[in-house]
């Protein structure tokens, strides 16, 4: 009574190619690995991987910036915020896949099921960035969370990846709970789960005020929380640090940019594209949830750089440079709230997530080559010396460590440029006065690993077999510094981006 | 009286201030006020059930639907299609719930105070017998199946917390209590599921929850013929009386001589009571007919025409999608016919009353469930609660009565549960246990009764059953305190030799030759058991005769096979209800005391005794209530078939059985035979001592019968291996590694531990150190320091996490949501 059965062409299903073709090249990974690829050389498993990522990439390139670009009846949209989306996202699986590979073998837990749940999270992010109705994003959140709980808990009988895993299903499943509260709540108040026709009824609803107002205010706090748990700002921050020590090493570096660039992909979607228009009088400039992005992301910023300072493992370090990195990016939303800014600040957004992501996965990269077998050896003391030792990671791992400050010519400093930018446009100076004094703390803790490699004597050891890292480390370097010193490659393509036309009818 | 109907939220609100009272102050008033309180909220709502009944006696039956003032929107999706009011509904059937609930109740809740005397949480437990009324009530009154699944979710967990009220008790008996009590949540489970789905297709396929809308009429075709009736018997009289035009006020009184004018005029025969029931509603429609007639009140509609179908309630919505037939639900893939969607919906709904009623297969939780004090078991596990699954598919009638395929598997579920528990309850030996599968029997008999189509016959013995299953359980419970006494006195005197082995007050071996020491209970459980055996006159005889009847009246007029299936079972099943019966009553009461507790077994105090008295009584004259017609003249005293004819206005399609004296009869003779077996294995000389075997199992012949009744048919056995076996693996795996070896051993020894040096450390150190060291020492150091106190609230503990995200939503609602109310107060 309430549905017509839909046509096979109205799911309009070319559109979806790139996410579901990695979804099926996921399940012929699984099958290949059981049946096909022999016990002793699941190396193997890793091209196969690389070459479903491939794919995907080059179908996402085709459909990038589709005019007819909605899906299964508008729930699922490939517009040019997703293939932008959709390009990060698989450069992370991919620069994941090269980090992954040795540590593998050298961990002694080369299992074939590893790539497979790699790319089913990953498949799980590009769902997030296509979804087009809040059920839709709850099935995406899902889909990227639950593999990472698992590969998070990979290192078995390891104690502390045990640990991790653990803690992070535990406290993921509290969020996940969260976000669907706020999902029936925005349902309450608006009456549908789609986001271009919540985006309509928002226009009504700010008018009226009254308890619908309540609930959608209420809803948009909780999927704040729900999505907020998984980019890790504060207060939902706490179990970073625990499930990215704990984890093998290539997977936090997998998941500290693969989930945060799902959950801003949604977070943008369901904010600046759904919900600008949401404000609570006449004449207001901003929309009703900024002052709350606004706090959370100097709290995100203030307390990921200050707790950053006093780590001593260069997991937990990063895990707090993570914290304080999604702080920058929630500037950029809370910047999105205010009416007009809308396509700026996403792309500020979008932008700084492509920096944050060569230059993360670099950073933990050369972690990973100074790892030792047992998963040891990540002190920040480990790195003394490295420059002689290993002088060309060194090299690299200054700039990873420059660009994470934002000096200029590499690609975070574009990133932090565009954000501040967008934060100042949309009046929020106290915010970007913020930003630019974290930034400053955080040098103290970024250049102490310059120190460390440069300044101090030592003999750093690199221990094992690291090609494909090295690969994944210059490849990871070059695009920061390309990024740096060429930023019109990339603004060239986040100005393709234009969430707030192609949302609206 | 109009008024009387607003009052129903009341029967709600009593008990729910008992409770109340008695979970805040209760256990500080200390002595027996906190069941003086429990009592009277329950007697308080027995009156406000009783006024509820006075009101419909004195406005036509007809039924109101009250919107209390909160509440109103109870769940509304503004812009969605869902509007779910919360509403009460006064009509017969609701109202014949409430007057069995809070009766029956208030009952127990009297013998309970003395029951449960000096137990340790005697505030609690009336606290949660409260808190069951208030659930069970908004179960009856609920207007839409949403209410009906809070109450009925609600009183799931007032049985849960009550079977395991002795979850402390010494030697392993706790466990086992416990163990009952989730073995109960979780077999209803399984049901609940059932008919949570029927209601998600309930709502899909009317996009409405409600049973009637106000004003609705329940029951059209009765209220026409009724209007036709009484318009005929107006004429009839004045023809009769010849042209003295009679006031309008005594037209009611003059009923019967109506009903007899109409007879000779050849129009069908109303009764005289209906005669009266269909006069208000008569004058409606002679305004209506002919104008001028007499008559001043407002237009009364005697049916639904002029509503529209998509504000009818589920069932009116039913009956008139039938009518015009053809309809197709659809199902986005997929679409159904409305007939097929019918017989899907009560299917799941049968799944809810197979849970929550005990039937086949979901009856194993009851039984169990006897390890709860024997008020609940009474009130519970016997009256009311288990009777919801057939109070439920009574209500629903329109759907079974529309579902043929699902009748008749109500039909083969109830009449097959019928049998199976009635024959396992020859085989046990604990007195409680023997009561729990005659219960489970019982309800067998309801829910067939709804298969046939029965649902008159279904109300008339869930409530006759409610009488005398109450009083066999509190009789039973008496017993049971009596031989505990027994106990108690052998032990502090200190004659007899010291045995270690536990003494098990409920075991009917134990027992014997209590007709003396106990008088009064011995008195009203036999009645107990005559009723429940359906011996003439006893209220079990009228109720259980009017099912055997209907089915035998289905089988032969209607061709429908279930209604012989349904007779061959049932008599069946009556025969072992006889037989275990008689048998309890030889084992417990006659012949010699077996043990020495029994010896010294002592009759309970008055405030156990008078309810028994109270209940014993209904079980003798309740089923006078719904005598058939030609019998002994008895329909000239009580009337004939009255609880039907008060049902009928609320269940569409309830109809009265005609007597059929061979079945009668035939089922008397079956339980006097039974009576006799009974008396002839288990009586004088057949003693049955702890350790020695039983009479059926001695003799070859019979042996395999009690070797099955005993181990209850294998049933738990086979659901041990099906079902639980395979899931407790996994469970143990879950138990053992994650919950023991993660949980308990690494967080609890490790974590936790390290949590509170660090908290400890965060406490102290900020003290030790002043601020100004930090100001001299530049910024560098105070962001180190900070950074190092915020690390030591990374305490790795998650539950730390997991309050900080809590306070992390706080925080982010109340900002939210400040400018919003910031706004309401300034403009």
């Amino acid at each position: 009574m309430l549905f017509e059965v839909p046509s096979l062409e109205s799911l309009n299903l070319g559109v979806t190619l790139p996410a579901v073709s990695l979804a099926f090249g996921v399940c012929v990974l699984l099958l290949a690995d059981l049946l096909l690829v022999p016990k002793d050389r699941k190396e193997i498993t890793a091209w196969l991987a690389v070459a479903g990522v491939a794919v995907s990439f080059v179908l996402n390139l085709f459909t990038f910036n589709n005019t007819d670009n909605e899906a299964f009846l508008g729930m699922f949209v490939a517009d040019s915020f997703t293939g932008f989306m959709n390009i990060v996202i698989l450069l992370t699986a991919f620069l994941g896949i090269l980090l992954s590979k040795d540590y593998l073998k050298r961990a002694g837990i080369e299992r074939g099921e590893y790539y497979t749940l790699m790319l089913m999270s990953a498949a799980g992010m590009m769902f997030m960035a296509s979804a087009n109705d809040l059920v839709v994003v709850f099935i995406a959140l899902e889909l990227l969370s639950i593999p990472l709980y698992v590969l998070a808990a990979f290192r078995v009988p390891d104690v502390k990846s045990e640990e991790s895993g653990m803690k992070y299903f535990i406290l993921g499943a509290f969020s996940s709970a969260f976000f669907v509260y706020g999902a029936a709540l925005v349902y309450g108040a608006t009456g549908t789960t789609s986001l271009p026709a919540i985006f309509n009824a928002v226009g009504t609803l700010a008018e009226s005020g009254g308890s619908s107002a309540f609930l959608l205010l209420a809803g948009a706090g909780l999927i704040l929380v729900g999505l907020g748990f998984k980019v890790a700002v504060v207060p939902f921050h706490m179990w970073t640090p625990d499930v990215y020590e704990g984890a093998p090493t290539p997977v936090t570096a997998f998941m500290s940019v693969g989930a945060k660039a799902g959950g801003f992909a949604a977070l943008l979607r369901i904010m600046a594209m759904s919900l600008p228009a949401f404000t609570l009088a006449d004449g207001q400039t901003f929309a009703a949830w900024q002052q709350t992005f606004w706090i959370i992301a100097a709290l995100t910023l203030i307390l990921g750089n200050l707790v950053a300072i006093a780590q001593s493992n260069i997991k937990r370090m990063l895990a707090y440079s993570s914290i304080a990195h999604a702080g920058y990016i929630l500037m950029a939303v809370a910047a999105s709230g205010t009416i007009g800014l809308t396509d700026e600040a996403t792309r500020a957004a979008l932008i700084y997530l492509l920096a944050y992501m060569f230059t993360n996965l670099g950073a933990f990269g050369v972690a990973l080559a100074v790892e030792r077998d047992d998963g040891s050896g990540t002190n920040l003391n480990d790195f003394v010396g490295l420059a002689k030792n290993r002088p060309g990671l060194a090299l690299m791992m200054a700039v990873f460590m420059l660009s994470l400050t934002g000096i200029p010519l590499t690609g975070g400093f574009i990133g932090k440029w565009f954000v501040f930018k967008a934060t100042l446009d949309a009046g929020l100076v106290a915010l970007a006065i913020i930003g630019v004094l974290t930034s400053v703390v955080s040098a103290f803790y970024y250049v102490r690993v310059i120190v460390n490699m440069y300044l101090r004597d030592g003999e750093a050891e690199t221990p094992g077999e690291t090609q494909m890292v090295n690969w994944a480390v210059y490849i990871a370097g070059a695009g920061t510094l390309i990024m740096g010193i060429f930023p019109f490659l990339v603004t060239g393509l986040s100005d393709l981006v234009t969430v707030a036309a192609s949302v609206v009818r | 009286m109009e008024t009387y109907a607003q009052l129903v939220p009341l029967v709600v609100l009593i008990p729910l201030v008992g409770m109340l009272i008695n979970v805040f102050w209760g256990a500080r008033l200390g002595g027996r006020w906190p069941g003086i309180i429990g009592s009277t909220a329950a007697i308080l709502a027995f009156i406000v059930s009783g006024l509820l009944y006075f009101y419909l006696i004195g406005n036509d039956y007809r039924a109101v639907v009250v919107n209390p003032p909160f509440l109103n929107a109870w769940i509304s999706i503004p812009s969605g299609d869902m509007f779910i009011p919360w509403q009460m509904r006064v009509d017969t059937l609701s109202v014949t719930m409430m007057l069995v609930v809070t009766g029956v109740g208030s009952l127990i809740h009297i013998y309970a105070i003395g029951y449960m005397l000096g137990d340790s949480r005697y505030a609690r437990f009336f606290a949660y017998l409260n808190l069951f009324l208030v659930f069970m009530l908004v179960l009856v009154t609920g207007n839409n199946f949403l209410m009906m699944f809070v109450g009925w979710e609600g009183v799931g967990l007032c049985s849960y917390l009550l079977i395991g009220f002795w979850f402390d008790k010494a030697r392993g008996e706790g466990w086992k209590n416990s163990n009952a009590a989730r073995k109960a949540m979780i077999v209803n489970r399984i049901g609940d599921f059932g008919l949570l789905m029927g209601i998600f297709l309930i709502f899909w396929t009317f996009g409405t929850l409600d049973y009637f809308t106000p004003g609705e009429i329940a029951n059209p075709h009765l209220a026409e013929e009724l209007a036709l009736e009484a318009e005929h018997a107006a004429e009839a009289e004045a023809a009769a009386v010849e042209g003295e035009a009679a006031p309008e006020g005594e037209q009611a009184a003059e009923g019967e001589v109506v009903a007899e004018a109409a007879v000779i005029e050849g129009e069908a025969a109303p009764e005289g009571e209906q005669a009266v029931e269909g006069e208000g509603v008569a004058e409606a429609a002679v305004i209506e007919g002919e104008e001028g007639h007499g008559g001043e009140a407002a237009v009364v509609y005697t049916n639904n025409d002029h509503i529209p179908t998509e504000m009818l309630g589920v069932f009116g919505k039913t009956e008139r999608l039938l009518e015009e037939g053809g309809h197709i639900v659809n199902f986005g893939p997929f679409s159904l016919p409305f007939e097929t969607v019918l017989v899907l919906i009560t299917l799941f709904m049968l799944v809810g009353a197979t849970g929550k009623s005990a039937q086949i297969p979901l009856f194993i939780w009851l039984p169990d469930a006897m390890a709860g004090p024997t008020p609940v078991s009474a009130l519970i596990h016997a009256a009311t609660m288990v009777t919801a699954g057939v109070y439920m598919m009574v209500r629903s009638n329109v759907f079974y009565y529309n579902a043929d395929l699902t009748s008749l598997i109500v039909t083969l579920v109830g009449a097959g549960t019928a049998l199976v528990a009635g024959f396992i309850a020859i085989g046990q030996w604990d007195i409680k246990r023997v009561l729990a599968y005659s219960t489970i029997s019982q309800l067998g008999f309801m829910v067939a009764a709804v298969g046939i189509g029965a649902y008159s016959a279904a109300m008339f013995h869930l409530v006759t059953h409610a009488f005398f299953k109450a009083l066999l359980f509190l009789s039973s419970g008496s017993v049971i305190h009596g031989m505990e006494h027994g106990h108690h006195h052998v032990h502090e005197h200190g004659h007899g030799h010291h045995d270690d082995t536990p003494f098990d007050p409920q075991d009917m071996r134990n027992m014997g030759g209590l007709r003396r020491k106990m008088p009064v209970t011995y008195r009203v459980y036999l009645i107990g058991t005559l009723a429940l055996a359906g011996i003439f006159p006893f209220a079990g005889f009228w109720s259980k005769d009017e099912i055997l009847a209907d089915s035998w009246l289905v089988g032969l007029f209607d061709n429908n096979v279930g209604g012989y299936i349904a007779l061959g079972l049932l008599l069946l099943a009556a025969f072992f209800t006889a037989f275990y019966m008689w048998r309890q009553m030889e084992m417990v009461f006659y012949g010699q005391p077996r043990t020495e507790a029994a010896e010294h077994a002592q009759e309970s105090g008055p405030v156990m005794t008078w309810p028994l008295v109270g209940l014993a009584i209904l079980s003798v004259f309740g089923g006078f209530m719904n005598t058939p017609e030609n019998v002994l003249g008895l329909d000239g005293i009580f009337g004939a078939h009255r609880f039907t004819y008060f049902l009928e206005h609320s269940v569409v399609h309830a109809h009265a059985a005609e007597f059929q004296p061979v079945i009668a009869l035939g089922a008397l003779a079956l339980a006097l035979f039974a009576f006799f077996a009974a008396r002839t294995i288990y009586g004088a000389g057949h003693a049955l001592v702890r350790g020695s075997r039983d009479p059926l199992a001695v003799r070859p012949e019979t042996s395999p019968i009690w070797r099955l009744a005993h181990a209850r048919l294998y049933w738990d056995e086979t659901y041990f291996r099906l079902f639980e076996n395979p899931f407790n693996r996994t469970a143990k795996f879950l138990a053992d590694t994650l919950d023991w070896a993660f949980w308990h051993d690494y967080f609890h020894n490790t974590v936790l531990r390290n949590g509170f040096d660090a908290l400890g450390q965060f406490l102290s150190k900020p003290v030790d150190l002043g601020l100004i060291d930090g100001i001299v020492n530049g910024i560098g150091r105070l962001a180190r320091w900070l950074a190092g106190r915020l690390r030591g609230v990374q305490t790795g503990y998650v539950r730390t996490y997991a309050v900080t995200v809590l306070l992390g939503v706080v925080l982010v609602i109340v900002i939210l949501l400040l400018p919003l109310f910031t706004q309401a107060g300034g403009g």
